[in-house]
Parts: structure tokens; sequence; C-alpha cells
């Protein structure tokens, strides 16, 4: 018991020591890595949200192409990691912050968060995705529509048509269907708020209303909503009720993925005419460690086989022209024609206001 | 063996004074009682000579040099807590051997030592005991073997013998005076028991509220109380207010003879219970007898307690097998030889 | 004059600086740097953001159901935890040691764990679901039902911990002065208990009034406590105001309550005729005693057993029957999809060394301020200046952890503390957690060492810090591992802070799992139970070696 007790005091002492030695040469330990490589000048830090993937093919590429290696630093979801940069902006935990979209952009261009580049791939990428063109903080890198996805079988079953419109949704026959995600906690949540919002104007809260009364169900976040509760996903415990959820036009062909052998037709639809266009962007951080690599890094996510990538490892849509899709997205996507969109100073004006009343309407 | 010296030693507990101005010495070898009622500050005394509590005025002395500022375990004493405080996760032979210990003397001396302590306060072989397993009388002693174990310059005992039964006291206090006498110890002890300090002490200090009343030889104490507070804490009850004209104090109970030499004028008189004297009924002081109790430790004196016709109640002291049953009428007579004045109220 | 005392003063203020040094570095700059942000703009304060925030109707609401939902749970739990309290207090029966650890696990298991074994339970796809149809995860059923399982563990052990020690023969005497078993229990038990079960309920109340992770994951979008409400300010919606006036409020909220339960302390002192609790407990006699036995018995095989049996049991039930391939699928790091860049199971060895380093830190912590707390000192102003510190290390218990993450990266980001980067910011926000627990361990074993003991010692010649390691050490070493234990379990639980400042590439046990749970899918599903279990039989494994070291005075917890 000494013995032991000692070895207890000892770890302690040793604790506040290694604690008074970790305050004292904090300084020199800057955020990268700091490690092996010595002054972080070859490692180059991206911080990203938690659904960020990339092969690691893809990866190992830009190290042999630029002699980088990339450190992911994931920091929660779009908002939280977001916000994690924006309370450390002074002293950036990375070098490059990916996966900002357009309904958080104003936050993270208020604040300051991004110094300009004009990455090299932009050239290739249509005007439509560039909302920063005039000061390249930010580069696009992908796109994807949220949009309400529906259950095939379940519709087919009972001869019914599924939904294709906002309006469709508070329709009787859709009653008790449609499960969506907190707009205050969700990103296609927001999304989903944002086409209401586009499409009715001052009347979003009507609409909504409408919504509740129909029995729309809402749940914290995605991943709840399409596995638990949605009753077309194969990946999750199927046993979800709901034949309508608001998630993403590239889920139809993450249900195939993978599928032996690959079915005719993809088990789950998308009503095109709920669709709301989300971007996402990635920017080099101001005050980065190692801003070259940030500035190489940033030029190949703009290219073409980081771009060729995207649409296998996160499920959405490279925005680069000449990328090619996959098959699976080709042959059992849905291509949204007029998506609802909205400016980023708009959402950034009213956002808040709009969660809040929301929030207060349809959740409380 | 160190001399302690207190001078002019005062601390203060907030508003209340424990000890006021005390002075006070003991000498190398001599064994010193501080007797007193709870409260009287004897604790504090042993508490500031040991540096657990710092006096606010005054010096404490140990072989001549100052002791302020010097920790208690830097002092070189020995302290026998009143309820032992033996450390409970430690055998008998670990508390022994805790003071040799903290003075880094080495192992094989240490073993000796205990051996020997235990063999002296008559425990031998007890070593591996645990100290829960102990009865009181037991506990005092290894107790005190860990006192002694250091070889302190000066030994204090707090109330030593306080929770022992009665005949184990008397027995132990005898074999505690033999002990300190053969080992030269100077010891500094406190108890509220009157009859232990006697046996005990060299020499007896009374202390009455911080301050010390009285000093000297146990006889000349018991013999001579300097105050009426010495005298009643000693036991003594007939005591009353008189003054002292030639040979004779008129008291609340009548004339009573004082010894040859008696200061004059008011005094508080004491009448020891050996000099009322029982005589018959109309030759002296008409008194009922209201009670009678025996005095402890195998005496054949009875203790009895009368309520005379005018005055406070008295206390005599007579034979058992002449002494009369409760409700008796007796007359009470003084007897000078057993009268003390003392200083008036 | 008094060189001795002062001497000792300022040992004691020594000893104190250690703890408020640590506190005020990691704890009040941390906390006031995020309020600050929040309630101070444009070069000054902004007090009328507070008044704003109250009277926000959405805000009522969330005090509102924080309140509510605090009261129910504490109510539920003493009536459910009570006659469980008695039973494994006083009555004697095969395995009672082993029960009472047992219904401690829940206590030590992270909110996370207990979100998915409840979720397990009671969820969609659960076992209830699954054999009936019933689903509890979308009301306040589950939450209350997942705080009960939580608390049942505080109730059993500062009530039945007292119960345990209460002299018998006390109620003895009352039913031969005539009373009758009612009236005695009644006159005489009840009364020596009340101040224990109110001590008991206040703690239960604090817990419950600041749930974080159980709300999180039962709650849905709808019900929110302060606490989630603050998670949900800060780290989605980045609204510092508010976030900072509602970290205010609960501060407030728990620094009243700890008022409360300190003078609710004060009164359990009173001397009550304890005795050895070994004695006191009997064979059950009667059919009533032993109805109530088995009544207990079952309570806890449903309530505290059945949801980290199924926990298990979702562990290990795949698409192809019962099998370790969830466990296995741990082992990699492309487990769910590529959520992690290293393979979940290294978080096993993460959590350890983080906890571990929690542990060491909150000692050395804990163990300065506790004996501040316990030296007998002259009072006065340094006196009240410890009663503070006292005051300061039950702090972080109630404040937002979620707070507490956010702090740490704007605070912690300047040299000489630029500690954002670094894996010692996880362990150091796990060790606030786990301070306020080995103080309150050591606490009532410290004072209960005779203060002549130490005397004793010094005056054998024992110097103070020898005084310490003779005396005091043997006394409270017991203890000591006890503390160590429980702030190894909480260390290796923490969520709310870890969450924000844990490295993506060293996820600790209890992040990982909520990471596998927000990716959902069978897998990940599957993945998320195996990775609860793991971590439940390290908690259960902690405590049970502690069973052995606990000892009967180690009281408030």
């Amino acid at each position: 018991m000494h013995i032991k007790f000692r070895r207890a005091l000892g770890a302690a002492v040793l604790g506040t020591l290694t604690l008074s030695t970790l305050a004292a040469c904090g300084g020199s330990q800057s955020s990268g890595d700091g490690g092996e490589e010595g002054k972080g000048g070859r490692t180059v830090t991206l911080v990203a949200h938690d659904s960020f993937a990339a092969s690691d093919a893809v990866l190992e590429e830009f190290t042999e192409k630029t002699g980088y290696r990339v450190k992911v630093l994931r920091g929660g979801d779009a908002g939280s990691s977001l916000n994690q940069a924006i309370l450390s902006k002074d002293n950036p935990q990375g070098d490059v912050l990916f996966g900002v979209d357009n309904t958080l952009l104003s936050r993270a261009l208020d604040n300051g968060l991004f110094a300009p580049y004009e990455a090299e791939g932009l050239a290739k990428i249509p005007a439509r995705y560039q909302l920063d063109a005039g000061e390249h903080r930010v580069t696009p890198v992908d796109s994807g529509d949220v949009c309400v996805n529906y259950d095939r079988a379940y519709f087919e079953e009972r001869g019914i048509a599924p939904p294709e419109t906002l309006d469709d949704l508070a329709e009787p026959a859709y009653k008790d269907l449609l499960v969506t995600e907190n707009a205050a906690t969700s990103s296609p949540g927001l999304g989903f708020l944002l086409a209401t919002v586009a499409e009715y104007g001052e009347g979003w809260q009507e609409y909504w209303k409408k919504l509740k009364a129909n029995g729309v169900e809402v749940v914290d976040g995605w991943e709840q909503a399409y596995y638990d509760r949605f009753s077309g996903s194969s990946g999750g415990k199927g046993k979800g009720d709901r034949p309508l959820v608001v998630s993403y036009a590239s889920s139809p062909p993450a249900e195939v993925l993978g599928a032996d052998p690959a079915p005719e037709q993809a088990p789950t639809g998308v009503a095109t005419g709920t669709c709301f266009r989300q971007i996402e962007f990635a920017g080099l951080l101001k005050g980065a460690d190692n801003p070259a690599g940030g500035k190489a890094l940033l030029d190949f996510m703009t290219g073409r086989s980081f771009q060729e990538d995207l649409p296998l490892q996160m499920f959405v849509n490279p925005v680069r022209e000449d990328a090619e899709l996959p098959e699976v997205f080709t042959r059992y996507g849905e291509t949204v024609d007029e998506p609802r969109t909205m400016a980023p100073e708009k959402i950034a004006e009213n956002r808040e206001a709009w969660v809040k009343a929301w929030t207060s309407a349809v959740v409380r | 063996m160190a001399s302690l010296r207190l001078d002019g030693v005062t601390v203060r507990f907030g508003e209340r004074t424990a000890l006021d101005a005390v002075d006070l010495d003991v000498a190398e070898h001599e064994i010193v009682c501080v007797l007193g009622p709870s409260g009287s500050g004897k604790s504090t005394l042993l508490r500031t000579v040991a540096g657990l509590t710092e006096p606010d005025a005054g010096r404490v002395l140990l072989a001549g040099r100052d002791q302020r500022g010097v920790a208690p375990h830097r002092r070189g004493v020995g302290l026998m807590f009143q309820d032992h405080q033996l450390f409970p996760t430690r055998d008998v032979g670990g508390n022994v051997a805790f003071g040799p210990r903290m003075r880094g003397e080495p192992r094989a001396e240490i073993r000796g030592r205990v051996a020997e302590l235990l063999e002296l306060v008559g425990l031998p072989g007890a070593r591996k005991r645990p100290v829960s397993a102990l009865s009181g009388g037991e506990q005092q002693r290894v107790a005190l073997a860990r006192a002694l174990a250091p070889r302190p310059g000066l030994l204090m005992l707090d109330e030593p013998l306080g929770q022992l039964d009665r005949s184990l006291r008397e027995r132990l206090v005898v074999e505690l005076r033999q002990l300190f006498r053969r080992l030269g110890t100077t010891v500094l002890a406190v108890t509220h028991d009157q009859g232990e300090a006697f046996a005990l002490a060299d020499r007896v200090v009374v202390m009455e509220a911080g301050r010390i009343a009285q000093t000297g030889s146990p006889v000349d104490v018991w013999l001579r109380p300097a105050s009426e507070f010495v005298a009643r804490f000693l036991g003594f009850t007939n005591l009353a207010a008189a003054v002292v004209r030639g040979r004779i104090a008129d008291t609340p109970w009548g004339a009573v003879p004082v010894p040859p030499g008696a200061p004059q004028g008011p005094c508080t008189l004491l009448v020891r219970p050996a000099g009322v004297r029982l005589t018959d009924p109309g030759g002296g002081l008409p008194c009922t007898v209201t009670a009678r109790t025996l005095r402890g430790g195998g005496s054949s004196e009875i203790s009895l307690l009368l309520a005379p016709e005018r005055g406070p109640a008295l206390e005599a002291s007579c034979p058992l097998h002449t002494a009369p049953d409760p409700g008796t009428a007796v007359s009470a007579a003084f007897d000078a030889a057993e009268v003390v004045v003392l200083p008036a109220r | 004059m008094r060189t001795g005392l002062r001497a000792g003063t300022a040992a004691r203020l020594a000893l104190a600086a250690v703890p408020a040094v640590f506190l005020a570095l990691f704890f009040v700059y941390p906390v006031a740097a995020i309020t600050a942000r929040g309630l101070y703009d444009g070069g000054r304060w902004r007090p009328d953001r507070i008044a704003a925030v109250l009277t926000d109707p959405d805000i009522v609401g969330v005090v509102w159901f924080t309140l509510w939902q605090a009261v129910a749970s504490t109510a539920l739990t003493l009536l459910l935890a009570l006659p469980g309290a008695y039973v494994l207090a006083r009555l004697d029966f095969p395995g009672r040691r082993m029960l009472r650890a047992a219904v401690t696990v829940p206590f030590v298991l992270p909110t996370v764990v207990v979100g998915s074994a409840f979720l397990a339970l009671l969820g969609r796809g659960g076992l209830l679901d699954q054999w009936w149809g019933v689903r509890l995860d979308t009301g306040v059923t589950a939450i209350l039902l997942a705080h009960v399982f939580f608390n049942y563990a505080v109730v059993v052990r500062i009530v039945g911990g007292l119960w345990a020690q209460l002299d018998p023969r006390q109620e003895e005497a009352a039913r031969v002065l005539g009373a009758g078993r009612w009236t005695a229990w009644r006159t005489v038990t009840l009364p020596a208990l009340v101040p224990s079960v109110a001590a008991a309920a206040l703690m239960v109340f604090l817990f419950t009034f600041t749930s974080f992770g159980v709300v999180q994951i039962l709650g849905g979008p709808r019900y929110a406590t302060l606490e989630v409400e603050i998670y949900r300010q800060t780290a989605q919606l980045l609204d510092l105001p508010t976030a900072a006036v509602l970290t205010l409020l609960q501060f407030a909220a728990v620094a009243a309550l700890m008022a409360f339960h300190s003078r609710a302390l004060r009164r359990r002192r009173t001397a009550l005729g304890l005795v050895d609790a070994a004695r006191t407990a009997r064979r059950p006699r009667g059919a009533g005693q032993r109805a109530l036995l088995a009544g207990v018995l079952v309570q806890i095989a449903v309530l505290l057993l059945a949801p980290l049996a199924v926990l298990a049991e979702r562990s290990l039930s795949g698409p192809d029957g019962y099998g370790l391939h969830h466990y296995r699928a741990l082992g990699s790091a492309d487990a769910a999809g590529g959520t992690f860049t290293v393979a979940p199971l290294e978080a096993v060895g993460n959590s350890l060394a983080y906890a571990a380093t929690a542990t060491a830190v909150a000692l050395a912590v804990g163990i300065p301020a506790a004996v501040a707390l316990t030296l007998r000192g002259p009072g006065g102003r340094a006196g009240r200046l410890l009663r503070g510190l006292d005051a300061l290390l039950m702090l972080p218990l109630g404040t937002s952890a979620v707070t507490v993450g956010f702090g740490f990266l704007i605070a912690l980001d300047a040299p000489p503390l630029d500690l954002r980067s670094s894996w010692i910011l996880v362990p150091l926000a796990q060790a606030l957690v786990g301070i306020p627990f080995v103080v309150r361990t050591l606490l009532p074993v410290l004072r209960a060492v005779d203060v002549r003991l130490r005397e004793a010692a010094a005056v054998l010649g024992a110097s103070p810090p020898r005084v310490w390691r003779e005396v005091d050490l043997p006394l409270v070493r017991r203890a000591l591992l006890v503390a160590a234990g429980f702030a190894f379990a909480v260390s290796l639980g923490e969520f709310g802070a870890t969450v924000f400042i844990a490295r993506a590439d060293a996820p600790t046990l209890p992040v990982a799992v909520a990471r596998l749970l927000g990716r959902a899918g069978e897998a990940s599903y599957g993945q998320a139970m195996a990775l609860s279990t793991i971590l439940m039989l390290l908690c259960a494994a902690t405590l049970l070696a502690l069973e052995g070291a606990r000892t009967d005075r180690s009281g408030e917890l």
C-alpha cells in the first residue's frame, strides 16, 4: 500500500511538473504539428467538419506533388467547426478551413477569418458558384442540393404519387409522413427552412404552420432523420416509419452504392421541386502557420483529381465543370434544374431571426 | 535533563486570558505537579511549553534557551496527552519507536530501546500488539513509553491517570514516581486530582484562572493553603469569614480558637475536618448529623456532615466505629491546631 | 508575536495557493474570458443584454424546463432509491457488497453511455420497441428515468451510508420506552436521516439541474436544460451574449445551491451516535422485510442493470447474430465510413492516458486544497479566504462544461499559456471535474483526524510534512484511493468540455462514442454500443477495485 501510494504521489508531482514545463514552453508549441517536421513547414493542417472525407490515394497524390502532408482536424458539425475557427481566429488551429457553406458564409466573412487567395482551379469553376468572386477570400469546393427524399416502395405500395413540390408537402395525402431536421442545429434543416423562405417570402411562417398541422416531425440531426426515422434508408436500423425526409439530391445514389447486383432504380427518389442549393467553400485562414502549404492545398482541392474524388467520399457534386461524375451518380442521381438559392448577405442578415421564429413556431 | 523556566508567560484566546503572566521554575530532575480545576489554564501551560501554543507575551526557557519561534518538533520535550493519542495505524512497537525514528536513530538501537521501555512500563513482549486491543491502563503505559523513548529533556504529562479507575491509579502513581526518580527525568505534570499530585510531586503548583495561586511542597500546601480558593480546591469546605482578636476568631459558628501568632483582624477561617471534634450535647456548638460518607482508600476515618444551629454546614472527621447515625443531635468543638487563618475575601 | 502560528498560516496559504492558482488559470480565467466575450462589446459592458435574454419567452421556457425536470428527477430518484438505501444499508444478504458496487456503476458512467444505454432500451429499435412496440425516447420519461438511473447511487451512498451507521440501540431504546415500531422509526431514525436525505436531494438536484449529455441525447430538439441551451447557443448559433447570460444564470443558481448544501452538511455533522456499519446489518426477518428486499432487487435489476445489459447485448448483436464483429471493427480506422483518422479502439488508450494524467492533476491540486482546508489555523481573514476556496473548488461541478471547453480555446491561446493544440488541455479540463470529488472525499476523513494526534507526533519530533506523512497519510490512504478512483472515472467520462478540445486524431472514448452515434447506421450503432460497453467495463472495473478500498467514512459522495 505504501509503495502504491508513493507511486501515486510521484505521478501527481510529475503531473504538476509536466504542467509547468508545458506552460513554460507552450509558446514555442504553436498550432500545427511542431513534431518531427520541425517549423511546421512540411505539414498543412486542414480544419474541417466531421463529414469531411477524402480517399487516401488522393491525399497521397497531394503529398507527392507538393511535398506537404495533410493533417485533418475535425471539429464537430459544420456550424461548430466554423464557430471554433471564429473564436480562435487570432491564432488559428490550422491553415485551411473547409466546410463553410453559403448559409454560413457571411458569418465567416464578417469575422474576417480568411486571407484572400485565387486558387488555380477557379477558371474551371462556373461563376454561379463563386459567391466571393470579388475578393477570393473563399474558394468554392463542392455543391449539393438539400431536397425532400421519398421512399419509392412506400408510395408504390399505396398507389399514391410521391410529392413534387413544397406545396404538396402540406397536402393531407402526406400527413404525418415528413421528417426534417432542426434548423438551429443541422445544415440540411437550415437549408430546407431557407428553401421555404425563398419560395414563400413573408408567408413562410404560414407555410410551416400548415406543415406542423400536417404532422411534420423535427429531429436534431440528419443522421437521426435519415437513418432512424426515414423508412427508405438501408444503412440504418431500417425501422423508420416516415417515407419522406429532408436529405440531399445525392442520397439516392448513396443508397445503391456497393449494392450487388446493381438495382434498376434507386430505392428512394428526390422531390425536385423542394430543393435548396448549398455550396461549400474552403479558405486560407489568416495567421496560418503554413500559408504556402495552405495555398497549395486550395489549388489541389479545386483540381480535377480531388474534385472527382468528392462525390463518392462526401456525396456532393464537384463544382469544377470538367470533373466527371462517377457512374452511380449519373445513373441513379437526379439533376435539379432550378434549385432555390439565396444571397449570402440576405441569409446573414436574417438567419438568426428566422431560426428563432421557426424554433418558437415549430419546435417548442 | 533540562530545567524549565517560564517568565511572565501570557496566552490569550480572543477575550479570554488562559495564562496570565505566569512565572514558574522547574529544576533539573524535579517533579512538579500543576493542580487546578478545569479551565484554570493547566493544559495551556503544557501546550505552551511544548510549542503547540505560542505565548502572547513572556518567555519560555528550556535549559536556559529562549524557545520563541522554535517549532514543537525541535524542542526536545515529551508530552503525554490526556487521552494518550496513540497512533491507531501502528502497533505498540511502532508507537514507542516513533520518536527515536523521527530523530533518525539507528534501527537496531531503536529496537533495543523499545524492548527496554516496554519492559520498564510493565508490558514486555507487547511490541506486536495493535493499540486498539489494549486496555486503558495498558494504553497509558504505552503512551508513557512512547513519550520517554526519545529521551526528552523535559517530560510533560497531561492528566496522566485521568481515565483510569481508582485503585489502578493509586498503584500507578507510585510506580511512576519511582520510575521518574530512577531515570532522573524532569517532569511537569498536570492534574485536577490532589491525591495524585501529592503522591507524585516534589512540588505542587496550584493554578487559579490562569494565575499561580500557590506553589510549595505537597505538605506545605496541604497544611497551609494560601487562599480560600486553594483551600476549597483542596477539598476543604469548613470556611467562613471571621475576625481574629487575640487567640479567638469571631465566626458564624461562634468563637473559634486560632493558633498562636495568627494575624489579627478580618480574615477567612479554615477549620480542617479533623479540627471539628464531636462532644456530648451541650458541650459546644449544637449540630444535627445530616449525612456520613466513608473516606476512600481503606481509611478507617469517616466524614460526617453536620448542620450547626448557626453558621454554614460543617464537615467533621471521626473514627468509623464511633460515628453517630444521621439525625443524631451532637455538639461540635474546634481544635486550634487544625485551624488556618487565610486572607480575607 | 505568534511566530509558530504565523508560520502555520503561511503554510496553509502556501498549500491553498496551489489550487487557487490552478483554478484561477484554468477555470476562472477561461470562464471569465468567454463571459466577457458575450457581455463586453464596443468598449463597454452590456448588462442590458441580461434583461433582454431573460425575458425571451424561449429562454424562460428553458429555465422552466430545467427547473421542473430537476425537481421531478430528484423526487423520483428519492422515491425509488430510498428503499434501496435502506435495504443495502440495513439488510444482510449474500451478494450485498457486489450489489452495492453495481448500483454505483451508473454514477460514474459517462452521460454519453447512459444516453446510448437508454436509447438501446427505450428508443427506436430498442428492446422495448422490439418486444412490445413501446417507445419512450421522444418525451420526458426517458430523461427522468435516465436521471434516476444516474443518481440512484447518490442516494444509496449518502443516505444509506449514514443509515448503516445509525446505532440501532437508539431505536431499541425508543421501543423499550413504549414506542411502536413505526413510531420509533418516525421519532428516532427519521429525524436522524432527514439532513442526509436533504443533502442527497440537493446533490441529485444539482446534477440534474446541470444535466447535459443525457438531455442532449434523449431530449431531441424540443427539450433543453440550461446547459444544453448554452451548448446550442455557443457551439451552434455563436450567440455568445445569450450563452454568457445563461452561464451566469446557471452559475448563480449553482452557487445558491452550494451554499444551501454546505449548510445542510453542517447540520449533518451534529452528533448522531454512529456505530460501525458492519454491526448494524441484519438478515431480513419476516415477510415484510423479505418482500422489501425482493422489491428492491427487482427494481435494481429493471432500472439499473437492464440498461447496462441491453447496452452489452446491442454491442454483440449484428446482422449475422451475436458476435464480436463490432469490437473487431473498432480496431480499424475505416470504421463507420472514415469518421476517424485513427482506429476508434485507440480512443481506449487515449482515454486511459488522459484520465490518468487528469487524476494526477486532480490529486496534485485537490490534496493540498483538502489539507489547507483542514489544518487548524487561527481563523480570521485567512480562514475566510480558505472558506472562499472551499466554495470555489465546488463551482466547476456546476459550471457549464461547454463554457469551460470554449473558454479554454479562447483564453489559453497566448504564450506562455498557448495550450490549444497541446494534448494537456484535455486532462486539464477533466481534472477540473475531478478536483471537487477529490476534495469532497478527503475532507470528511481529514477533518475526522484528531488534531492532537498530529500534535503528539510533532512533540515526538516530527516536522509538519513528516506529520502529514506519518499520521494523516496512513489514515486517509484508503480515502485517497477512493478519491483517485472517482477522479479517474469522471475524467474517463467527461464529455461536455472534452468534445471541444480533444484533438481529432486523439479522441477520447466518450467523444468517439458520440461520433459513432452521430453517424448512425447499423455498423456505427453497433460500434458505438461496443465502445460504450468497453467504457462501462472500464468504469466498473475502477469502481470494483475501489470497493475493496472504500472506507465507511468517505461520506459525502
